[in-house]
């Protein structure tokens, strides 16, 4: 039996995350793959802004917290200049999907050999639980207290089914951590991105359907059932796209 | 030294910027500095580094801020509304203390203004560049020759200071050929062997690396700042340069900086053939501004003329360097108008004997 | 000694090249000298002008609007900048393209067939070059070493053979 224990590249430290927070799972989960492929050293990671911000605490291999949305653009500054490095981004859904939205499609369209983690809780967490690109169609947030209107603030995007278009994409697949199964699912995806970007075969995503109980008003058990319930419907689970690009 | 031969302004900074060892270039397409992009996608391949085309200026400047803190040599040239929109990752990089170099060919404005050569951004670049407390190291070169010499002592200070460097030129300046002359030094594109705080993998060697801006404690963050500007001070007293020519006897200084001053320098020497004491003191660097050598070179003057291609906005920083102590003027076009050195000499005319 | 030169006429004569050729002389005869176009929207199809300084001092503004040497391609151009020319300046015409006549009797103006000449010669396109001839008969502005060696650096060694027809057409511009 291996004994379970904090992976080296997971910082020693608490992190900020409310309690039911899905961030510390995914963090695990990306600390485990860059412990198991060795490459702790060569690896730097971007943060976003949004409740990830200061995850730059949080991982032990070098890290740059970038502004808001611009984590890809910043990405593709350090693997231009390094392209031997491993560079991943983790970003929100806000920072990834609408003030950043030109910088992870044309990210994705070069095929910039980066890794991009997308957590999607269907809302501004760290703001206060304000709507996201990603709220559903009837979800009360902070900024549509009647739920969201889709004749008023359109349509949720799916970033995994948008980035799939796109040639320079090798991997879009979507994940949820809500039990052991799915968990050992994320983290192959996870994997997978590192391992397309070792064999510089172009850009990866792997989106994480995460919780939010604070600004969901829900018990962190509550939150996962709602993943299951209405996220899932919405934004099914799968790989949407595998393939090198070069 | 090479041959001199003719080269436009924006070409000629593109390879002083691939010999002061600029590895990567991130650029957006605006007129009138798209041949710094057009130069650099030709270069970059054939001596080993990087020119990437962004999607916009906003992710341009973001890859610099992401290149620079993997230490690497990094510029991004754009032209006023362009830099506009660089203004948020400018301050980021300075907020994380990363070096890299920025290039402002500016033309008319506000809003999409014109294409005509302009001084209108001087009070963006010297004085909100971004949000926050911080100040950029800005260049403003007067010839196609200069524009060359100013790139390596941007990219030095910048490296020195761990700041962002600027240089302000504008459309007259990057479009004009003028003999320009490189050394023969080969080029050796940067590394970041001497950046320690760099994040570019900790190879297991050291502690992580954090580049970052954000101190969500206010004493941490008022402590950075004051941090940061004990070095502005040190900036300030070393590297604040400005060039005075006949302003020992002069009755009538005029102060005038980039391509305009080469107009007003014209305008000051018509002025001593026909008699006039006319001299010129044209700030080389606009921050630092040159607070000390402007007060040297009025110390005679009976009043001070400052022409800018603008509605004025440099002259507030020399009302300010000189405390109000001589009655200073000002002469302008703006709107991509070049003033005429005659237009200026008019004006020099009209001053003298006044004080 | 300053030359203010000014290169008017339609994009795609040759205006901006020409422009480079003078700046060259200027280089090589060990003059200051400054080479400075018009650019932007009029670039395409419009009318394109390019303002050559060449002098024994720094150049102060690059930009010609009163030029002493003016030579233009086109009728908007002549009609734009015959008057800004200086007195005892010169003007260079390709009357093969400008029907007007002068009337100022403080400048000089010499008319010249350019293109009709370059199409009749096997020059085509190089109506700008004959003018530049002209130019250099009525000036003396330059060495035919100089010329050489001005040709020799603009115009890139793949097309070198473009080296001797660009001469022939100066020599028939000077002939005029």
């Amino acid at each position: 039996m291996p004994e379970f224990k904090r992976p080296h590249a997971l910082a020693d430290v608490t992190t900020h995350y409310c309690p039911g927070c899905t961030h510390g799972i995914v963090h695990r989960l990306v600390s485990e793959v860059i412990d198991e492929m060795g490459i702790e050293g060569d690896t730097v990671g971007i943060c976003p802004v949004g409740c990830s911000v200061m995850a730059y605490d949080y991982f032990e291999c070098d890290m740059i917290e970038a502004a808001h949305g611009r984590a890809p653009a910043v990405a593709t500054g350090v693997k231009r200049a390094n392209p031997d490095k491993f560079v991943f981004t983790y970003q929100g859904d806000g920072d990834l999907a609408a003030i950043g939205t030109a910088e992870i499609v044309h990210a994705a369209t070069r095929g910039e050999n980066i890794t991009v983690i997308f957590i999607n809780n269907t809302t501004y967490g760290m703001t206060g639980g304000q709507m996201a690109p990603t709220t559903l169609p009837g979800q009360i947030t902070q900024t549509t207290p009647y739920g969201r209107n889709t004749s008023v603030e359109g349509f949720p995007v799916r970033v995994c089914e948008m980035l799939s278009q796109l040639s320079g994409v090798a991997l879009a697949e979507r994940v949820t951590v809500i039990d052991p199964k799915n968990i050992n699912i994320a983290k192959k995806a996870i994997r997978k991105g590192f391992e397309f970007q070792k064999n510089k075969q172009g850009f990866s995503l792997i989106e994480v359907l995460s919780t939010c109980p604070t600004n969901w008003g829900k018990t962190p058990i509550e939150a996962l059932q709602r993943v299951k319930d209405e996220m899932i419907p919405y934004y099914p689970l799968g790989v949407y796209k595998e393939g090198a690009v070069r | 030294m090479a041959e001199k031969s003719l080269m436009k302004g924006n070409e000629a900074l593109a390879e002083a910027a691939l010999r002061a060892g600029c590895k990567c270039f991130f650029g957006y397409p605006i007129t009138p500095q798209t041949e710094i992009s057009a130069y650099l996608s030709k270069r970059m391949p054939k001596v080993g580094g990087t020119f990437l085309q962004a999607e916009s200026e906003v992710a341009a400047i973001n890859m610099v801020y992401g290149c620079a803190s993997s230490g690497i040599r990094c510029m991004t040239s754009s032209s006023s509304p362009g830099i506009s929109l660089k203004t948020e990752g400018i301050s980021y990089i300075a907020g994380a203390d990363l070096p890299c170099v920025v290039i402002n060919v500016q033309r008319g404005g506000p809003g999409l203004g014109g294409i005509q050569p302009s001084q209108a951004d001087y009070w963006q670049v010297t004085h909100a560049l971004g949000h926050g407390d911080f100040h950029a190291l800005v260049f403003a070169p007067a010839s196609v020759q200069e524009m060359v010499d100013t790139v390596t002592k941007a990219f030095d200070l910048s490296d020195e200071f761990r700041m962002p460097a600027v240089i302000l030129a504008d459309g007259l300046l990057g479009q004009m050929m003028e003999p320009v002359q490189f050394d023969d030094a080969e080029i050796k594109l940067s590394d970041a062997s001497n950046k320690p705080w760099a994040a570019n993998g900790h190879g297991n060697k050291r502690k992580h690396n954090i580049i970052n801006s954000l101190y969500l404690q206010p004493d941490q963050l008022e402590d950075k700042v004051v941090e940061r500007f004990k070095r502005y001070e040190k900036v300030k007293a070393e590297h604040s340069e400005a060039v005075a020519d006949y302003c020992d006897d002069a009755e009538t200084v005029v102060i005038a900086y980039g391509s305009t001053a080469r107009l007003a320098k014209s305008a000051v020497e018509a002025a001593r053939k026909s008699g006039i004491k006319a001299g010129i003191i044209r700030p080389v660097t606009l921050w630092p501004f040159p607070v000390k050598q402007i007060q040297k070179a009025c110390e005679n003057a009976k009043n001070v003329l400052v022409v800018e291609m603008s509605m004025g906005q440099m002259i507030d920083d020399v009302k300010l360097a000189l405390n109000c102590s001589k009655p200073v003027e000002f002469y302008g076009r703006t709107g991509g108008i070049i003033p005429k050195p005659a237009e200026i000499l008019a004006k020099i005319k009209e001053m003298g004997g006044k004080d | 000694m300053t030359n203010q030169i000014l290169l008017a006429g339609f994009g795609g004569q040759g205006i901006l090249f020409m422009g480079k050729l003078l700046a060259y002389f200027g280089l090589y005869d060990d003059k200051e000298v400054s080479w400075l176009p018009s650019y932007g929207p009029e670039m395409r199809g419009g009318t394109c002008n390019c303002s050559v300084c060449i002098s024994d001092d720094p150049i102060g503004s690059p930009l010609v609007d009163e030029p002493n040497i003016l030579i233009v391609m086109n009728t908007p151009s002549y009609d734009k900048f015959i008057n800004s020319v200086t007195e005892g300046g010169i003007a260079i015409i390709d009357s093969s393209l400008i029907e007007s006549k002068c009337d100022r009797t403080d400048i000089s103006c010499f008319y010249v067939p350019a293109t009709t000449l370059a199409n009749e010669n096997g020059l085509k396109g190089m109506a700008n070059i004959i003018l530049l001839g002209k130019l250099l008969k009525e000036t003396g502005l330059t060495s035919p070493e100089t010329v050489k060696k001005a040709m020799e650096k603009v115009i890139p060694p793949k097309r070198a053979n473009l080296i001797e027809t660009n001469l022939k057409a100066i020599e028939l511009g000077m002939s005029q």
